[in-house]
């Protein structure tokens, strides 16, 4: 166990708890929001898929990275963006006059 | 890579938890859905930037492509298709974290034997977790777009075979932890996972999707959690630990409202066989069922004060949303009331009904959790239930012997009046039968959901 690891894992967890206090607070109307939202968030494995493909070429690794990026591309600005259409459509009953 | 960058993406994941923060209402929910999306940009850029990128071509190409199939993908989906749509969403990111993975594993190439146990341990479970991922989530997406069957698929010692391969790949997994540079046993093991996915998710019926869409979220996330650990990256542990959790406490909640646990539900098949009521299964007493005209239905909303909706998916597979809401504010000119109790597995996803009735102009302050339109019942004046069967099915909280029994529903039969807009008398998913048709107060309205709901409007228009 290297020091370097105890770090990754203290993060983990303490990520774990917070996603656990703020997410319960959402409440079930946002349910389906909050799914493909969150799918946009786990796109930030794009950040990985930009570091491995960093060098170019057509190394069989960096191949996979660009199909990485092309992947994670999708998850992020499909989600975020349907996430974004969804939530439009949820308004407020307009005030009586 | 400098301490700068680390700091940027500090930022962008405490951005992640405030976006996620404001979906605790509807309110905020769009703001903190575009907070999370400039987390993203800042992740993104600071990574380009500080990156050391040598080559810009590949990935610029690919971020371009990516995006564009985004965004066709979020602009042409229907509200209806987004089940479907997630589970698309989960496998690519899935799969980009096993890509990512695979490729940190691959450049290391010979010089793998070098590389320490626990970078050793998170690749394969990055690798394991991603492709899962990747193809259990094709797999229903297929399913729910219907181009393989929704059924339950089961096939002789089944459960002996997802065993074995469990066992294989654990097997696998320590071989290439004691000895990584063994390429072969690498790709073996990408197979064997991409071959989890598929037989993991075939099993399982169509009615259990909203579980496993949420199970597979949460997969998502943790795949770039371990990514995260591969490359010594705290955005991507932060980040994949939030979506993680929120899998998670999806599918504990989807569980809860089936009252089936994860086991069964992932190994239950439940729904491969139908089962059939068999005539004069009730020996117990009244069984006639009343049945009521369009005009009168529509007399008893058209006076009704209080009304509540309890839609079903036969409403959303109808498209009859519109309608109801055009019927709704029909009462509501009238002086009555309208709300929508909406069970959390209406919809064929977490929340997908109130999606659908927002879609249809539903203002959100009308749309009722189950919590918290129970007590209302017994004020209500009329119940109008649409497509939906056995979450309104008194056994569940009554009748020890039936299946449901113990599963949380909606207690429409303490309304004064309950109307059931069904095709016929035909169970439900679960496939047993509802006493609710058969209660003194209930009036049932046969036909299909758009059709009567048409017919409803009109007749209410005359009332």
């Amino acid at each position: 166990m290297t020091e370097t690891l105890v770090v990754l894992i203290v993060v983990f967890v303490l990520a774990m708890f917070v996603g656990f206090e703020v997410i319960t607070k959402v409440p079930p109307t946002l349910h389906t929001p909050l799914m493909s939202g969150s799918n946009a968030i786990s796109g930030i494995a794009i950040i990985g898929a930009i570091l491995v493909s960093r060098e170019g070429g057509t190394e069989l690794p960096t191949i996979l990275g660009f199909v990485a990026v092309v992947f994670a591309m999708i998850n992020v600005v499909g989600g975020f963006m349907v996430t974004d259409r969804m939530l439009e459509m949820f308004k407020r009953k307009p005030e009586e006059q | 890579m400098s301490p700068l960058v680390k700091l940027l993406y500090l930022v962008a994941a405490s951005l992640f938890i405030f976006g996620l923060k404001g979906l605790s209402s509807p309110a905020t929910a769009r703001r903190g859905n575009r907070m999370a999306a400039v987390g993203m940009l800042i992740a993104i850029v600071a990574t380009l930037i500080f990156g050391d990128i040598l080559s810009w071509t590949g990935i610029i190409v690919a971020a371009i492509v990516g995006s564009l199939i985004g965004l066709v993908f979020a602009k042409t989906v229907k509200m209806t298709g987004m089940p479907q749509m997630v589970a698309l969403l989960n496998g690519f990111g899935g799969g980009a974290s096993a890509l990512v993975a695979s490729a940190e594993y691959l450049r290391l190439g010979a010089a793998a034997s070098d590389i320490p146990i626990n970078t050793a341990i998170s690749i394969q479970l990055g690798v394991l977790i991603g492709a899962v991922t990747f193809s259990g989530s094709l797999i229903a997406f297929g399913k729910l777009q219907e181009l393989v069957t929704g059924r339950a698929v089961t096939y002789p010692l089944q459960k002996t075979f997802n065993a074995l391969m469990f066992l294989g790949t654990l097997v696998l997994m320590v071989m290439l932890v004691v000895s990584p540079g063994q390429i072969t046993a690498f790709y073996v093991l990408v197979a064997v996972a991409l071959l989890l996915g598929v037989l993991s998710v075939i099993p399982i019926g169509g009615a259990d999707m909203p579980v496993v869409i949420s199970l597979l979220n949460s997969y998502s996330g943790l795949a770039a959690a371990m990514t995260g650990f591969v490359i010594n990256n705290h955005g991507l542990i932060i980040a994949g630990a939030l979506v993680g959790a929120s899998g998670l406490i999806l599918t504990n909640i989807m569980c809860k409202a089936m009252n089936r646990s994860l086991a069964n539900v992932l190994f239950g098949a439940f729904g491969a066989t139908q089962q059939v009521i068999t005539a004069g299964s009730g020996a117990d007493g009244d069984r006639t069922v009343r049945q009521v005209t369009a005009e009168d239905a529509a007399t008893m909303l058209a006076y009704a004060r209080s009304v509540v909706v309890v839609p079903g998916y036969g409403l959303a597979v109808a498209q009859a949303q519109h309608d109801v809401r055009e019927m709704a504010d029909l009462i509501e000119a009238r002086g009555g009331t309208v709300k929508y109790g909406i069970h959390p597995v209406a919809g064929r996803m977490p929340g997908h009904m109130n999606v659908l009735l927002a879609e249809a102009n539903v203002p959100y302050d009308q749309l009722k959790d189950m919590d918290e339109i129970n007590p209302e019942f017994d004020r209500c004046d009329v119940a109008l239930i649409i497509g939906a069967n056995d979450v309104v099915n008194p056994d569940a909280r009554t009748n020890q012997a039936s299946a449901l029994y113990g599963m949380p529903i909606l207690d429409v039969d303490k309304a004064d009046h309950v109307i059931v807009m069904k095709r016929s008398l035909n169970p439900g998913f679960a496939g047993v039968d509802n006493p609710l048709f058969y209660l003194e107060n209930t009036s049932m309205f046969f036909g299909s959901a758009k059709d009567s709901v048409v017919k409803l409007v009109a007749a209410i228009k005359e009332a």
